[in-house]
C-alpha cells in the first residue's frame, strides 16, 4: 500500500472472545478512578507467551 | 467506526486511523487522512475541503482502493462482534478489602472523607478478614486467579488484619487448586523497613501514593495536623523502589486544578527514580477548588500532549520508565468480554467494609442503598448486582458512537453515578481524558514501533 502502513490490525479480534475471566480486574491495578482496560494483558497470551519461552 | 486524529511530535504531522471494533491502527499520508475524513463522514475544515479539491482524482480513487482492500480483510470500518452482552452477576474474582477506616493523613481531595468514609473510624477484624476470603473462594466459580486488594483509609495502620488475610487467603487458596494475588493502596507514611520487607514479600502490586513535585504533593496530602508529608513519603517509597526490583509496583499521582502542569509531576516522579507511574486526574464536584472542569480540558489535552512527546524521548534515550495510561496492549491486550465487563464493579469485583458488608466497589462503601450483603449473611441484595451486569457499552447512550469504548468499557460507575445520580449516566470529563489519553497512547504504540 501506498498511503497506508498497518501498524497494529485487528486487536479486539480475539479468539478468546468468549473470555476465561482469569485476567486481572482493572480497579486493582494502580488508577482505582479512572476505569481502564485497554492496557490489561490476556492471561491466556501471558501462558502462551511463558509456554513458548520454556520451549525455547 | 472509525476515529481519524493526528499527532505533531519533533516539527511532524503523524496521521492516524483507528478502527473502533476490530481494534486496527494504521497510519496514513495526509492525502489518505483528508480522504478518510471525507469517506467516514468526518467533519472538514474549510481549508480541508480545499485541499482535497485540488487533489489530482488518480490518487483518491488510489486511496480509495487501498480503503476498499482493508475493508475486505476487516481492518476498517469493521462491524461490531459482539451485538449484547450481560455480565456474569453470580460469581466474584476480585475484593478490596477496606481494611481501616482511617487515615494518618487529611488530603484534600480525598473520595473518602478522610479515610472514615463520612463515618466513625474503623478497624476490619481478622475474622471479617476471613470471612471476605471464605466469601471470595466459595463465589469464585471455575476461576482459578482470585484478588484481594487492601485499602482504607490506610491499610498499613491494620497490618494485624492484613497478614491474617494473606496468611488464610494463601492456605485456602491452594487447598482447592486457586490463588489469590494481593494487592496494596498505601500512602507509604508507615512503610517501615519491616513493612517493607512483608509487603514486597507478599504484595503481587503495591500502589504508592505521592503526587510529583514536592510542592503540588505537599499542597494537597498534609497530615492529620496539617504537616507536609512529602520528605518522609519520598524517602519510604524510594526505599521501597529499590528493594522491589523488577515486581509490580506504581507510584500513583492525582492531578488537580491546582497543578494543571501535570507532566512535571509524572517527570519528577521518573526523576526521583521511580520507573512505573500511574498519575490520575482527581474527580470532584464542580464547587470543590481543586475540581478539574470543562473550562480546562484543553490546556490538560496540551498537558496530555507534552508529556506524549517527553515520554517517548525519554524511553528512546535511555531513562525508559512506563505511564500506567498509555500502557496500551495491542497485541496480547484483553479480549472481547473483557473488555465489556469493565472493573466488573458490582459483578466479580466487590468491596467489603470494617464491618463486613459488601458494596459494588470501594467508592460506593457507606452508600448504604448499595449494600449488597454481608460476609458473616452472604448476598441477600442480587438485584444490586443484577442491575451492575447490565452496565456495558454496548447498552450506554454516550458510549455509542464513541471510538475509546472498547478502552474505557464504559468509564467509572461510582463517577456515574456521583456525577449524574443514574449507574449509567455520563461523567463527561472523565470521557473526555479517557479519549485523549487513547489517542496520546495509540501515538507512543506507533511512533515506538518505528523506533
Amino acid at each position: 500500500m501506498k498511503h497506508i502502513t498497518k501498524l497494529f490490525t485487528k486487536s479486539l479480534c480475539k479468539k478468546h472472545e468468549t473470555g476465561c475471566g482469569e485476567c486481572q480486574s482493572s480497579c486493582q491495578s494502580a488508577c482505582k478512578t479512572s476505569c481502564t482496560v485497554g492496557n490489561q494483558s490476556c492471561k491466556q497470551e501471558e501462558k502462551i507467551n511463558i509456554t513458548k519461552k520454556e520451549n525455547i | 467506526m472509525v476515529h481519524t486524529f493526528k499527532f505533531p511530535y519533533e516539527n511532524k504531522m503523524y496521521y492516524f486511523l483507528w478502527d473502533v471494533e476490530s481494534g486496527s491502527l494504521l497510519q496514513v499520508d495526509k492525502v489518505a487522512f483528508l480522504c478518510a475524513k471525507k469517506k467516514f463522514n468526518k467533519e472538514l475544515t474549510d481549508g480541508e475541503v480545499k485541499e482535497i479539491s485540488s487533489i489530482d482524482s488518480s490518487i483518491i480513487e488510489e486511496i480509495f482502493a487501498e480503503y476498499d482492500e482493508l475493508e475486505k480483510e476487516g481492518a476498517l470500518n469493521s462491524l461490531p462482534l459482539v451485538k449484547t452482552f450481560k455480565k456474569n452477576a453470580e460469581e466474584i474474582k476480585a475484593l478490596c478489602l477496606h481494611v481501616c477506616h482511617d487515615c494518618n493523613l487529611n488530603c484534600s481531595y480525598c473520595f473518602a472523607g478522610g479515610g472514615t468514609y463520612n463515618t466513625e473510624k474503623d478497624y476490619m477484624s481478622p475474622e471479617v478478614g476471613k470471612k471476605a476470603v471464605d466469601l471470595l473462594l466459595a463465589k469464585s466459580g471455575k476461576r482459578k486467579n482470585l484478588e484481594i486488594d487492601f485499602f482504607g483509609g490506610e491499610p498499613l495502620l491494620n497490618m494485624e488484619t492484613v497478614k491474617t488475610v494473606v496468611d488464610y487467603g494463601n492456605q485456602k487458596a491452594a487447598e482447592i487448586g486457586k490463588t489469590i494475588s494481593f494487592t496494596m493502596t498505601t500512602n507509604c507514611l508507615l512503610l517501615n523497613d519491616e513493612n517493607i520487607e512483608y509487603l514486597n514479600k507478599t504484595m503481587d502490586n503495591v500502589v504508592l501514593s505521592i503526587d510529583g513535585r514536592e510542592s503540588v504533593h505537599n499542597a494537597t496530602r498534609k497530615s492529620k495536623n496539617g504537616k507536609a508529608s512529602y520528605e518522609i513519603i519520598l524517602r519510604n517509597a524510594q526505599k521501597f523502589r529499590a528493594v522491589r526490583g523488577n515486581k509490580k509496583y506504581y507510584v500513583r499521582a492525582t492531578f488537580t486544578a491546582g497543578n494543571l502542569d501535570f507532566s512535571n509531576d509524572i517527570l519528577a516522579l521518573n526523576d526521583a527514580g521511580f520507573d512505573q507511574i500511574s498519575v490520575e486526574p482527581v474527580v470532584l464536584p464542580d464547587d470543590n477548588p481543586l475540581a478539574l472542569k470543562k473550562d480546562m480540558l484543553n490546556k490538560i489535552f496540551a498537558e496530555y500532549e507534552r508529556f506524549t512527546c517527553e515520554y517517548i524521548n525519554r524511553r528512546k534515550n535511555g531513562k525508559f520508565f512506563n505511564f500506567f495510561h498509555f500502557l496500551i496492549d495491542l497485541e496480547h491486550g484483553a479480549c472481547q468480554n473483557k473488555r465489556l465487563t469493565g472493573c466488573g464493579a458490582g459483578t466479580e469485583y466487590l468491596a467489603v467494609s470494617p464491618q463486613g458488608d459488601i458494596f459494588p466497589c470501594h467508592q460506593f462503601v457507606g452508600k448504604n442503598e448499595f449494600l449488597i450483603g454481608n460476609v458473616f449473611t452472604g448476598i441477600h441484595n442480587q438485584n444490586i448486582r443484577e442491575q451492575f451486569s447490565h452496565l456495558c457499552v454496548l447498552n450506554k447512550p454516550h458510549c455509542q458512537e464513541c471510538f475509546a469504548k472498547y478502552n474505557c468499557s464504559g468509564g467509572c460507575t461510582a463517577n456515574s453515578f456521583n456525577f449524574t445520580g443514574t449507574l449509567d449516566g455520563q461523567y463527561e470529563i472523565g470521557c473526555e481524558l479517557a479519549k485523549k489519553r487513547l489517542e496520546c497512547a495509540l501515538t507512543v504504540a506507533a511512533i515506538e514501533k518505528q523506533l
